[in-house]
């Protein structure tokens, strides 16, 4: 574990640094993601990111690459996933186009042989040949290896992938090398910055925790969530702002199936700003709630309470908690 | 510094929070890069090095608070004067200096000469409530507790105004330190100590007769099926498909390998796709049957996520689904429904098996589950055992969950040995660890 791994990479100056950074690129991080990013940058360590779909697990990653100048390399994960469309494969196709090709020029070279054993150890230098990283077809994993100045490597929805897969990892993981057994063993000169994230469909092996930093994001708080929607819809006017990122935050705290994440309240921001809406109203809201929930039954549940949730985003009530409890936007 | 780390690390681990020997390697990194200076800084780094799930996190965050609060005064300590007066540590004080820093009430001078003392009598290791007292006597002695007690027993010897009040002084000055000895001791057992008690505490439980449980344990034995279903769910949610290699699945692979002139370089096996588990409980909730099925029920409706479907029945003599109620209901709440509601009439098996054959026999399939949980004391009423066998054979398994132990089936009005025949399984449960042995091998079956 102690290992030495060349980092290659200047060290992050602070996690103030890391908080600027991300929102240099539109990331609006919280003390705890600029720290867990901090800490995988110092430590070389693996992120594994956890939390309800659409709080920005996917995007943290995006934002990282964009902030550090480095190519992200996406291994979106699913059932099924193997060693082949993850690490590498050989290129069947192009292995056996130039084997034909080549048919001929190979039995003049064999005929040329006086024995059975000359040819064989002839055609056993050819052999080594179909099996070099000419014929190599690297995947995500190995090319965020290669990648001569690091790279980000997004491993997405862990959780979606097999056990085994998931046991295929740890070698990745610990040791940032990957094992071909034609080639050898190819070991990251940068190792990648890797930020695997779940969903929690099902319980990760400890092993694979073991590796990695653990960051849990969650919903965030209103001031963060208006910072958010600022920085992805910039044209939407402050009073709107602030009524619509309440009114979300109290549809959270309702009793719904699917509570919306902030990919829905900006997608919602940018619905409003195109209805040209400046403030929220009921009909308004009544009209395109089918942007933030994705239930039926939750519609039907959220729209008894429109008028009191509208009420509550005009209102001071929500301004003063806002007061107390948070920041105000400066 | 390392050893406050290894310490807290400890301290984690009696919390069952596991943590392994990589895992306090790379705190110690982190805490390398980031320092000991910024404390909120210090608390998210640990957490996110050191506890890798929500319910970690919480147990490290409150731990850090404990921990951290007295670590506190005893770094503010080591930094200036403890690496001179550690020797003094080792010894104890004399009763002048004790006597002239309890009088002077400065509170920092007082808790730093409480945490040497702490750490001289090892209070790290305590481990039990009952040590606290110990622990505590311990460290007033470090501190000189022995050489106060003699200045008292000379001020309470002697005559005159004089001696009375000095004799007040030194015993309020007593009592303060031992509160305050008494204070650190069970904060240390916070720290240390109450995990690993609270771990002998479920051992104890998860091995008690499950009838034996008084409502003192209720709530240990929820977060324990709590834990149970976890570790189930983990185990059996895990493998979905199962590969069945040497059986080539030829339909395949030549489809795949069209593109490469038919030759078969990917080749493909044929898979075996694994059945989700179907269960069918049917409780009888007369008597003294009835706890057990508190547990079972609570235990598989923890399991959802691994056991989508799930049928529940209770029956004493008419049976009846009792999905709706435990839907629709808290849990404890339900189950005292479907008590008051079905527990009363006098227990009927057969009456119940030809209820379960008229009104749902078409939810048992071949890939279902019975779980039967009963003591099989049917008033000496005709068994039905010919129902209960097209039951058997129409399932995957029938597994019957006796609370009785063995030498008592069959006594007295007990009708298990006519049902023995055709339970794939009859097993005696008295405890949570039968309960979820049973379980986890009604869902190996499905494998």
């Amino acid at each position: 574990m102690a290992k030495d791994i060349p980092t290659g990479y200047e060290p992050l100056s602070s996690i103030e640094a890391v908080t600027e950074g991300l929102a240099s690129v539109g990331y609006i991080s919280t003390r705890e993601i600029s720290t867990a990013v901090f800490l995988a940058h110092g430590l070389r360590k693996p992120i594994l990111i956890e939390g309800p779909a659409g709080v920005g697990k996917t995007d943290l990653a995006q934002s990282l690459a964009g902030w550090l100048e480095a190519p992200i390399l996406r291994l979106q994960c699913y059932e099924g996933l193997d060693e082949g469309k993850a690490l590498y494969e050989w290129k069947y196709g192009k292995q056996l186009l130039y084997t034909q090709i080549l048919k001929e020029k190979l039995n003049e070279l064999i005929g040329a042989a006086d024995n059975l054993s000359q040819s064989l150890g002839k055609l056993a230098s050819f052999e080594d040949l179909f099996f070099s990283e000419q014929f190599l077809e690297s995947r995500p994993l190995l090319t965020a290896m290669q990648q001569p100045s690091g790279s980000v490597l997004l491993i997405d929805e862990i959780d979606k992938s097999d056990e085994e897969f998931e046991a295929f990892l740890l070698e990745v993981l610990s040791d940032y090398q990957v094992t071909v057994p034609e080639i050898g063993t190819i070991r990251a000169q940068v190792p990648p910055l890797v930020i695997l994230t779940s969903n929690n469909v099902r319980e990760l092996g400890d092993a694979l925790k073991r590796r990695c930093l653990h960051l849990h994001i969650g919903f965030p708080d209103a001031a963060r969530e208006r910072r958010i929607v600022q920085a992805r819809v910039p044209d939407v006017s402050d009073v709107l702002l602030k009524q619509l990122v309440s009114f979300v935050q109290g549809v959270r705290d309702t009793d719904i199936k699917k509570r919306p994440s902030i990919s829905e309240t900006v997608d919602w921001a940018r619905t409003l700003l195109l209805m040209h809406a400046s403030a929220l109203d009921e009909a308004f809201v009544r009209s395109t709630l089918n942007v933030l929930l994705k239930h039926e039954s939750d519609i039907a549940a959220v729209s008894k309470e429109i008028p009191r949730l509208v009420r509550e985003a005009a209102g001071p009530d929500r301004s003063g908690r806002t007061a107390s409890g948070y920041p105000e936007l400066g | 510094m390392e050893r406050t780390l290894t310490n807290f690390i400890r301290a984690l681990r009696s919390s069952d929070v596991r943590v392994s020997t990589g895992e306090a390697l790379d705190a110690t990194r982190a805490v390398a890069l980031i320092g000991y200076q910024d404390r909120s800084l210090l608390k998210d780094s640990l957490g996110c090095v050191l506890a890798k799930s929500e319910t970690e996190k919480q147990v490290h965050d409150r731990l850090f608070d404990l921990y951290f609060a007295h670590s506190d005064s005893q770094r503010g300590g080591s930094e200036s004067s403890s690496e001179t007066e550690s020797t003094d540590g080792e010894a104890p004080a004399s009763p002048e200096d004790l006597i002239a820093l309890m009088e002077s009430g400065d509170d920092t001078a007082i808790s730093l000469a409480m945490e040497r003392a702490a750490e001289a009598a090892g209070i790290d290791n305590i481990r039990f409530s009952t040590q606290v007292a110990y622990f505590a006597q311990q460290m007033v002695k470090q501190m000189g507790g022995d050489g106060l007690q003699e200045r008292l027993l000379e001020a309470l010897q002697g005559r005159g105004e004089e001696n009375e009040t000095r004799a007040q002084e030194l015993i309020d000055m007593r009592r303060d330190l031992t509160m305050r000895a008494r204070d650190r001791a069970e904060r240390a057992f916070d720290v240390f100590g109450a995990g690993e008690t609270d771990q002998f505490r479920n051992d104890f439980a998860a091995e008690k007769r499950l009838s034996a449980l008084d409502q003192y344990d209720m709530e240990r034995m929820k977060i324990l099926i709590a834990k149970v279903a976890k570790r189930l769910a983990v185990k059996h949610s895990r493998r979905r498909r199962k590969r069945n290699r040497g059986q080539l699945d030829v339909r395949r692979t030549m489809r795949a390998n069209a593109g490469l002139d038919g030759v078969p370089f990917n080749v493909i096996w044929r898979q075996k796709k694994r059945d989700r588990p179907k269960i069918v409980a049917i409780c009888d909730v007369s008597g003294s049957v009835a706890r057990y099925v508190r547990f079972l029920l609570l235990l598989l409706y923890s399991l959802a996520d691994v056991v989508p479907d799930l049928h529940a029945f209770a029956f004493s003599n008419r049976l009846r689904a009792v999905d709706d109620i435990l839907d629709n209901n808290e849990f404890e709440a339900a189950m005292t429904k479907i008590i008051r509601d079905l527990g009363m009439g006098s227990t009927d098996y057969g009456q119940a098996w030809s209820d379960l054959k008229v009104d749902h026999e078409s939810i048992i399939d071949r890939r279902t589950t019975i779980i039967v949980l009963g003591d099989g004391r049917s008033n000496y009423g005709d068994p039905r055992n010919d129902l209960f066998q097209q039951f058997a054979q129409r399932a995957k398994q029938v597994i019957w969950l006796n609370p009785e132990a063995r030498p008592l089936w069959g006594t007295g009005d007990s009708a298990i040995p006519r049902y023995l025949p055709y339970c794939t399984q009859m097993s005696h449960v008295a405890t949570l660890k039968d309960l979820e042995r049973a379980v986890d091998e009604v869902l190996s079956a499905y494998g």
